[in-house]
C-alpha cells in the first residue's frame, strides 16, 4: 500500500516535471522539431531527385554509330555513380557530416549550417535512392520502353514521361521509409551543431539535468512526426492510384459525360 | 512505286545463336506484307530490327536511300516513321487512352497540345475508342487496348506500320475488332508489315506473303501463289501443319 502511494506519487511527480519542462522549453522543442522536419523534407526531396537523376543517367543506352567518346563518357559516368553509391552507403552519416562540414571549413569554405545539413542528408539519401530507383526501373516491363522507343521517344523523354512516373508510384513506400529514417537520422547532425530536435533536447537537458524527462518528450515528438509522415504517405499513395471509375464520353463530344464505369464492380453507374 | 524500307544482307545473332541469316527484304509504298512462319523462325526479330528495337549484327537497312545503321539518321526520327504494334499492346500504363496517343506527338513531333489532341481524337474515333479517352489501360479490354495501340502508332503519321502478332494475345471474341481496323487501314493504302498466324487475314488482305523458316526467307509471293501453289517443301509442310490445327 505504501509502496503504491510512493509509486503513484513518484509517477505524478515525474509527469508534473515533464509537463513543466514542456511548457518552459516549448519554443525550443518546437524550433528543433521544425528544423528536423525542414531538413528531412528537403533532404528527402533532393535525395529522391538525385536518385531519379542517377537512374536516368545509368540507363542511357549505347547506340550503333555512337562515338568512342560518348561510350567512354557513359562508362566513366557509371563508374562515378557506382562509387558515389558505395561510398555514401558504406559510411555512417555522422562521419560524412564531420568530413564534409570540417573538410569544407578547412579548405576555406564556410557552409551555412542548414545548407550543410540539407546537403549531407540529400547526398546520403541520394545514394540509397539511386539503388531503389534502379530496382524500380528494373521492375518496369521492357515493353514500356520499347513502345516509347517505337514512337521515336528518346531516352530522356521515355524516362521522364513514361518510366519514372511508374517507378515513382512503385517506390513510394520506399521513399516514405527514407523519409522516416531521415526524420530520425537528422539527429546525428548535432555533431556539427545543427539546431534540430536532438540538439535542442540536449541543450534543454544540460540546463536542468532531467535527461529522462526531456528525452521522453523528445521521443514522443519524433514518434508523432514519423507516424504522421507514414499516414500522410498512405493517403498520397491512395490518391496516386487514381480513381476506380472513368467516364465514357458520348461519341465526338469531348467534355460531355455520358455515363461512368466502375472498374472494380465492372458496372455502369 | 518506291520502297519504303529495304533490308539487305541482314544478320542478327544472339550470342552464338544466329537468328537471322542474310535476309533481303523490302516493302513498297502502300503494300501489305504478311510474314508467316513457325515459332522461333525469326519473324519478330526481323520486325524488331526494322524498327531498330534490335540492333542487327550486320547488313543494311535503307530508308530514304540512307543506311540507318550508319548512325547518320537519328534512330528516334526513323522509329517515329515506323509505327509498331506489339502482341502485348504495351500501352503506357501511367497515361490515359488520350495521353497514350498524344505523348509522342508532343515530345517527338513537338505538336501543340490542342493539335495533338485533335489528331488523337481523329484516330481514336477511327478505331472506335474515342469514348474511352479518360480510361487508363488497366481499365479496358485487350481488344480495346490493341485498337488504342494502333491509334497511338497512327498519330505519329508513320510511313509504315509494323504489327507483331497483334491478335495473338487476345481472347477469340476480340480478334475480329482488331482485324477489322487493320483491314480498314489496308484499304486506305497504309503500308503494313504484319507478322501473323491469322491465315485468312493474310490470304484476304496481303499483297505479298513472306514465309520464314529458321532465320531465312524461304519463299515469298502473292497469297494465291503461297497458299495454293507453294514451291518449297518447307512452306508446304508449314501450311499443312497450320491447316491441320
Ligand atoms: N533477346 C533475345 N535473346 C536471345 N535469343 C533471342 C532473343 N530474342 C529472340 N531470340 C531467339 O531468336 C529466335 C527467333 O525468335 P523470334 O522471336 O524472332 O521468333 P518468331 O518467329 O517471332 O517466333 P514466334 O512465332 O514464337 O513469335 C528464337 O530462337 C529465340 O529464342
Ligand atoms: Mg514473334
Amino acid at each position: 500500500m505504501l509502496s503504491y502511494v510512493f509509486l503513484t506519487s513518484g509517477a505524478a511527480l515525474f509527469f508534473t516535471q515533464s509537463w513543466e519542462i514542456l511548457k518552459k522549453f516549448f519554443s525550443m522543442f518546437l524550433s528543433g522539431m521544425w528544423e528536423t522536419v525542414f531538413i528531412s523534407i528537403f533532404g528527402t526531396a533532393f535525395g529522391v531527385l538525385i536518385g531519379l537523376g542517377a537512374g536516368i543517367l545509368r540507363t542511357i543506352p549505347v547506340m550503333p554509330g555512337d562515338s568512342r567518346f560518348k561510350k567512354g563518357l557513359l562508362k566513366f559516368l557509371n563508374v562515378l555513380l557506382s562509387a558515389y553509391v558505395e561510398v555514401f552507403r558504406g559510411t555512417p552519416m555522422i562521419v560524412q557530416a564531420m568530413v564534409i562540414y570540417y573538410g569544407a571549413a578547412s579548405s576555406g569554405i564556410y557552409m551555412e549550417k542548414n545548407f550543410a545539413a540539407i546537403f549531407i542528408v540529400s547526398i546520403n539519401t541520394g545514394a540509397y535512392m539511386a539503388e531503389i530507383v534502379r530496382g524500380g526501373i528494373l521492375s518496369i516491363d521492357k515493353g514500356q520502353f520499347e513502345a516509347a522507343h517505337s514512337i521515336g521517344m528518346d531516352h530522356f523523354n521515355t524516362m521522364i514521361y513514361i518510366i519514372m512516373p511508374q517507378v515513382m508510384r512503385n517506390i513510394l513506400p520506399a521513399i516514405g521509409n527514407e523519409f522516416v529514417i531521415n526524420i530520425k537520422d537528422t539527429s546525428v547532425l548535432n555533431v556539427i551543431s545543427v539546431t534540430e530536435l536532438y540538439y535542442q533536447s540536449k541543450s534543454i537537458a544540460t540546463q536542468n539535468f532531467m535527461y529522462f524527462q526531456v528525452f521522453l518528450i523528445t521521443s514522443i515528438i519524433y514518434l508523432i512526426l514519423t507516424f504522421s509522415v507514414t499516414r500522410l504517405l498512405r493517403l498520397f499513395e491512395k490518391k496516386l492510384e487514381g480513381a476506380d471509375t472513368y467516364t465514357i464520353m458520348g461519341s465526338h463530344t469531348m467534355g460531355h459525360a455520358a455515363f461512368k464505369v466502375d472498374e472494380k464492380k465492372g458496372a455502369i453507374l | 512505286m518506291s520502297n519504303i524500307v529495304e533490308v539487305k544482307h541482314l544478320k542478327k545473332s544472339f550470342g552464338t545463336n544466329e537468328v537471322l541469316k542474310d535476309i533481303d527484304f523490302s516493302v513498297r509504298e502502300g503494300e501489305v506484307v504478311c510474314i508467316i512462319g513457325s515459332s522461333g523462325s525469326g519473324k519478330s526479330t526481323l520486325l524488331r530490327c526494322i524498327n531498330m528495337l534490335e540492333i542487327p549484327t550486320s547488313g543494311e537497312i535503307l530508308y530514304e536511300g540512307k543506311n540507318i545503321l550508319d548512325g547518320d539518321v537519328a534512330p528516334s526520327q526513323y522509329r517515329a516513321k515506323m509505327g509498331m504494334v506489339f502482341q502485348q499492346f504495351h500501352l503506357f500504363n501511367n497515361l490515359t487512352v488520350l495521353d497514350n496517343c498524344t505523348v509522342g506527338q508532343r515530345r517527338v513531333l513537338k505538336r501543340s497540345k490542342s493539335e495533338a489532341e485533335s489528331t488523337a481524337m481523329k484516330y481514336l474515333s477511327m478505331v472506335g475508342m474515342d469514348a474511352f479517352i479518360n480510361a487508363k489501360p488497366r481499365q479496358i479490354s485487350g481488344g480495346q487496348k490493341q485498337r488504342v495501340a494502333i491509334a497511338r502508332a497512327l498519330c505519329m503519321d508513320p510511313e509504315a506500320l509494323l504489327f507483331d502478332e497483334p491478335t495473338s494475345a487476345l481472347d477469340p471474341e476480340m480478334v475480329g475488332e482488331v482485324l477489322t481496323v487493320m483491314r480498314t487501314l489496308a484499304n486506305q493504302g497504309m503500308t503494313m508489315i504484319v507478322v501473323t498466324h491469322e491465315m485468312s487475314f493474310a490470304r484476304d488482305v496481303a499483297d505479298r506473303i513472306v514465309f520464314m523458316d529458321d532465320g531465312v526467307i524461304v519463299e515469298e509471293g502473292s497469297p494465291k501463289e503461297i497458299f495454293t501453289a507453294p514451291k518449297n517443301q518447307r512452306t508446304r509442310d508449314f501450311l499443312k501443319r497450320i491447316i491441320e490445327i
